[in-house]
């Protein structure tokens, strides 16, 4: 079972519950972080590291004795939807940070004057946390390319483990990479204008990609409403609300799990677990 | 002209309510919300639109089912995982390109050997040039689990630059979205000036870590703030002194103070009500001007 921890909104708390999962599962799980641009699962799991692999994609790269972009040839250029290649009347110039890794230069190239090259453009690393497997994909820095890294973390995924994913915020290509697949989505906000509307936009998301889901609010607060209202009108289960306690955020703050720094805590995010399950 | 950016590395460190109260503070300034897939500036602002515009980008793949003859050739030209395979009652196979892992490279369109593929162009979103009461502002919304949200930025930062030309205003004030990919990079080039939000934490240090270096990769001159640093006084000073060492100016630190979430509920900036923070906010924009 694959499921993601994701959000419109940054910051509401994925990795909280992620890491919390994980630790409430305790044995036969494996949480995956797929905040490439932004890792920091690693900050409060610091597992004994086993490998780390390189991602690459491939790029073109120009026989110059083959190619006749002197004799006027620029298909290759034309070809390309990422403007990665410059024809300037003579030798093609590549941009291998506009590139998508397509193929469709290679291809087209009528003298076979384009081979592929690998490219790197980030880093999964594998590691052990007690019973927890962790697998992390960072993005290098500069490189625009998130969901070719999301891709790689996710190649780690053993089918018959608990899976869990700590997806990046928003809404757009990478947070799709890192659900696709997924048998459900946890959508964690905070009862805040920000929060709800980012909501909004992720319920759009998961729906459009007709993936099952549920909420979590974070930070809740009795006076705050406002998703709880969201929820009921809009038919979304909500799996669980960790109070805006102040210790919770002192834990986090110096990269302790709230399981690990409050154990009273422990109970609740085993319940969440089960209703995933359940729901899922 | 002078251009600033909001950004933070790390999401939900308070980038769009330092954003809001320094649009308010400033004078002659015109605005954008480059966090194109959650946009939160609007909900402080209450923009009126005054602009709405299609954003078309790039293309998207589509079988023709008519002129498809399932040879299946599709499925190895896509290094996407875009073409799907399904199976049919009949025992035969149908090809379908799932949209949301096209990323519009043509390589099925320009080599099936039927033709059999067409390639239209793709609606990514739309964006808007709306008034507020703390000055002009280019926003945008980009479509459901869309591609392009770094093209959207772009087009985005274009149009705000146009703006500022016709208002013959001499400041653009952008609100950035998180991580440090295609919409951070398309956010940041061109800019004069990063602002760097922050929260004191690990994950805040981890990623502030990272988003400096990412300036500096683009050679932006950085400041930073922290946000909510009473949480956790020692990891402030530490984050403050890790951001001193990479080259980037300290302008303040700003308390954590639930009235930043009452504002936002009133659709105010915090410097519009007298919550404590706001003087925070004041003084760092003061530091701020002699950047």
């Amino acid at each position: 079972m694959k499921i993601a921890i994701a959000s419109g909104k940054g910051g509401t708390g994925k990795t909280t519950v992620a890491v919390n999962l994980a630790l409430a599962a305790e044995r036969n799980v494996q949480l995956l972080d797929c905040d490439v641009e932004e890792p920091n699962v690693h900050l409060f799991l610091k597992g004994e590291e086993k490998q780390a692999r390189r991602v690459s994609i491939l790029i073109p790269q120009i026989i110059e004795s083959r190619c006749i972009a002197e004799e006027g040839c620029d298909l290759c250029s034309q070809f390309c939807e990422f403007n990665a290649i410059v024809c300037p009347g003579k030798l093609p110039i590549i941009m291998p940070e506009m590139c998508h890794g397509c193929g469709g230069c290679k291809r087209i190239c009528p003298k076979k004057a384009i081979r592929e090259v690998p490219y790197e453009i980030g880093t999964v690393t594998t590691a052990q946390y007690k019973d927890i497997f962790l697998a992390e994909g960072r993005l290098d820095i500069g490189m625009p390319l998130a969901p070719s890294v999301i891709k790689g973390v996710k190649e780690e995924i053993k089918s018959d483990v608990l899976a869990l994913l700590d997806a990046p915020p928003g809404t757009s290509c990478p947070v799709v990479a890192a659900l696709q697949d997924c048998d459900f989505v946890v959508l964690v906000t905070e009862p805040t204008p920000f929060g709800q509307n980012d909501l909004r936009l992720a319920v759009d998301m998961v729906r459009e990609l007709g993936l099952r889901f549920g909420v979590v609010i974070n930070r809740a607060n009795p006076d705050q409403t406002c998703i709880n209202e969201y929820c009921a009108a809009e038919k979304i289960q909500i799996l669980a609300a960790i109070p805006d306690d102040r210790r919770i955020a002192q834990s986090y703050a110096i990269g302790i799990p709230i399981i690990e720094a409050l154990p009273e805590y422990k109970e609740m995010f085993e319940t969440l677990l089960g209703r995933i399950k359940e729901a899922a | 002209m002078k251009e600033i950016v909001v950004i933070s590395g790390k999401g939900g460190t308070g980038k769009t309510s330092v954003l809001a109260s320094f649009a308010v503070l400033a004078k002659n300034a015109v605005l954008a919300d480059c966090d194109v897939d959650a946009a939160d500036l609007h909900l402080v602002l209450r923009p009126d639109i005054i602009e709405k515009h299609d954003f078309i980008s790039g293309h998207e793949a589509v079988v023709l089912q008519d002129v498809c003859d399932s040879c299946g050739a599709c499925l190895n030209l896509c290094r996407f995982d875009a073409i799907k395979e399904i199976s049919q009652p009949s025992g035969e196979s149908i090809f379908e390109i799932d949209s949301h892992s096209c990323e519009g490279c043509g390589v099925c369109y320009a080599f099936c050997p039927l033709k059999a593929i067409d390639f239209k162009d793709r609606h990514c979103g739309e964006w808007m040039i709306s008034s507020t009461r703390a000055g002009s502002m280019v926003h945008a919304k980009l479509g459901i689990a869309a591609e392009n949200s770094g093209k959207l930025v772009s087009t985005v930062k274009e149009k705000v630059r146009e703006l500022a030309g016709k208002e013959n205003s001499d400041l653009i004030l952008i609100d950035g979205p998180p991580g440090t990919g295609c919409p951070v990079i398309a956010s940041v080039t061109g800019a004069s000036l990063v602002f760097v939000v922050t929260e004191p934490t690990v994950s805040g240090e981890h990623d502030l870590k990272r988003i400096l270096e990412l300036v500096r990769h683009f050679n932006i001159p950085a400041c930073v703030c922290v946000n909510k640093w009473d949480i956790c006084p020692e990891m402030t000073e530490k984050i403050e002194n890790l951001a001193v060492s990479t080259g980037a100016s300290v302008l303040g630190r700003i308390r954590y103070d639930t009235g930043v979430t009452k504002a936002q509920i009133e659709a105010l900036a915090v410097v519009e009500t007298d919550t404590p923070s706001a003087q925070d906010i004041i003084n760092i924009w003061q530091a701020l001007q002699f950047q």
